[in-house]
């Protein structure tokens, strides 16, 4: 069985963003990235399938500049047989359709059986690019999914929806999975792993030779919310901000009465 | 301008986000049509044209069957935007609509910014304002970004239908595991996120709640790490809450969670993090470390 993840490299969330100078994204420098978080899961769960079913051969995949293949290092230390890695300076500009389009170009003759991502990314969040893998590889795709168990033909997954029901789906191979917080719990790679994953295949093609498309949306601004009109920052040692908080409740509100 | 609207059925109901969808259409002064795969016996209230396909034959989880019956209406009614719900429906038929028709999704929208579109980005700490280069967009609506429509009305009905056979099988649902406590019902909410750091400091949380007289929450990472039982998730796949106070301790402020607690009359957050998105909703941001502040500030509610 060949099977597929597809990762992107996102900075950490609790980072401190700055605007890039063209105003379009955020500045790339004195950032801490990682593996986009849901992504985690779609390499877990791809790790699992491949040493459930014995022989198979796992590829991961990401798009972006040298510095991706960090992570893409990763996820070889998890259980990854092998890196793709497509040599991207200016994926930030690319929309979903352009991105799912450069992987379709390059799965299209793999003949995978299995395909997993993350259900969105944790900067752009947009949620497409698996679904839309699957469109342009005519592969049947299921979302968000929180459960996965194969039986030799059979995928069988739940998906999450609103209020915590979930919904029993099954469908045949090969077919692609984006992969919802709480999947299963994603494995730390061990110290011999990460060794290991630095011997395997980690190779790079240029995105020109895989992308096909024009984009289809553009991003004019990116900058940040406002704060809520008349929201207070409190500041200070712990006693005294017990205090005035204390002090704020009992004005604002009624649960101190 | 012209848009079609997805409605959404599940478990036997027509779900209340299509009167977002509606509102959104009113803000626009657009001609709204929708679009459902339901019943006849309960449909969207207002104005205009009701595309509809009945469930009993398509499922309420059938993507091939739902896309090939949406082409349809789209094709019949040349909307200039086709605009779902950014739910587990929505994010999930959208794209394949969007690839089909060879047409720009913009995900999760906000707001509307002349003819560009407003979405979140980096888990909601920024927004990124976005323009469609195709002639007909695709959009998925932040649910509770857009207030929805009151108006009212009946619809022309025009039933659908397409041949598509699913290669997806859909065995029903599973509920949510149910316990004991009912969020809805407390007056005071404290909940914990991921800044807890460790499942020890529950407890502390738990002691907080308790000198407030009320329960105690988490967001989903905490749920997720097994820390909490999931039956005291705040959010979009949790509990959806408005107590009188809500305290959120640790908690960034994904966009799930704040759908879950954002009616909250008065939000007080904890948080190191001066620029963490729960900031947008907080009457008042304490910025301080969790772990040092809300040991006092139980101690100070108890004595008073």
């Amino acid at each position: 069985m060949k099977i597929l993840v597809c990762i992107k490299q996102v900075p950490d969330m609790e980072s401190k963003f700055r605007i890039a100078a063209d105003g379009r994204w955020y500045d790339q420098g004195d950032l801490v990235f990682r593996m986009n978080e849901y992504d985690e899961y779609a390499v877990e769960q791809a790790v699992r399938l491949k040493e459930q079913v014995g022989g198979a051969d796992l590829t991961v995949l990401s798009i972006g500049s040298e510095r991706v293949k960090e992570t893409m290092k990763k996820a070889l230390a998890m259980g990854c047989d092998r890196g793709v890695h497509v040599a991207d300076d200016t994926v930030a500009g690319k929309d979903p359709m352009t991105i799912a389009g450069i992987i379709a170009e390059y799965a299209k003759a793999q003949n995978f059986s299995c395909i997993f991502t993350g259900m969105q990314s944790q900067d752009r969040g947009s949620g497409q690019v698996g679904v839309l893998l699957a469109e342009m590889l005519g592969l049947p795709a299921v979302t968000t999914i929180v459960d996965f168990t194969y039986d030799g033909s059979l995928f069988s997954v739940k998906r999450e929806l609103e209020g915590g029901t979930r919904a029993k789906v099954a469908v045949q191979s090969p077919a692609v999975f984006t992969c919802q917080l709480g999947l299963n719990t994603p494995r730390y790679p061990t110290l011999p792993n990460i060794m290991k994953a630095k011997k395997k295949e980690l190779g790079s093609i240029p995105v020109d030779q895989l992308q096909k498309t024009a984009i289809l949306q553009e991003t004019e601004r990116l900058y940040f919310p406002e704060k809520k009109s008349g929201g207070l920052i409190l500041e200070g040692d712990a006693a005294d901000l017990a205090d005035r908080l204390i002090g704020i409740l009992k004005e604002k509100t009624a649960v101190l009465a | 301008m012209k848009v079609l609207l997805v409605a959404e059925y599940r478990e036997g109901k027509l779900l209340g986000n299509i009167n977002e969808l509606l509102g959104f259409a009113g803000t626009l002064a657009a001609e709204a049509a929708v679009f459902l795969v339901g019943k006849k016996e309960s449909l969207p209230k207002f104005t205009g044209k009701l595309y509809l396909a009945d469930v009993e034959k398509y499922r309420e989880y059938n993507p091939d069957g739902h896309k090939a019956l949406l082409l349809q209406a789209v094709e019949k009614e040349q909307p200039d935007l086709i605009v779902f719900s950014h739910s587990s429906y929505g994010w999930d038929l959208a794209p394949r609509l969007a690839f089909t028709l060879k047409t720009c999704q913009i995900s999760e929208v906000v707001a509307v910014e002349g003819e560009s579109f407003v979405v979140p980005a980096c888990n909601a700490k920024l927004r990124r304002q976005v323009k469609s280069l195709s002639p007909k967009t695709v959009l998925t609506l932040q649910v509770g970004a857009f207030q929805a429509s009151e108006t009212g009305g009946e619809p022309t009905v025009i039933d659908i239908d397409a041949e598509a056979a699913p290669r997806i099988s859909f065995s029903g649902y599973e509920a949510a595991a149910k316990g004991g406590v009912d969020l809805t019902k407390a007056s005071v909410i404290v909940s914990a996120g991921r800044g807890i750091g460790k499942p020890e400091n529950i407890a502390m949380i738990a002691g907080l709640a308790a000198a407030l007289k009320g329960e105690y929450g988490a967001s989903r990472p905490v749920v997720d790490a097994e820390w909490v039982e999931h039956n005291r998730q705040v959010g979009t796949t949790g509990q959806s809450v408005a107590p009188k106070l809500y305290v959120a301790c640790g908690i960034s402020g994904a966009i799930q969670h704040l759908a879950g607690m954002k009616k909250s009359e008065f939000i007080v957050a904890i948080n190191t993090d001066r620029d963490a998105p729960i900031g947008e909703v907080a009457d008042v941001l304490v910025v301080a470390d969790l772990k040092q502040f809300v040991p006092v500030l139980t101690e100070k509610l108890k004595a008073l």
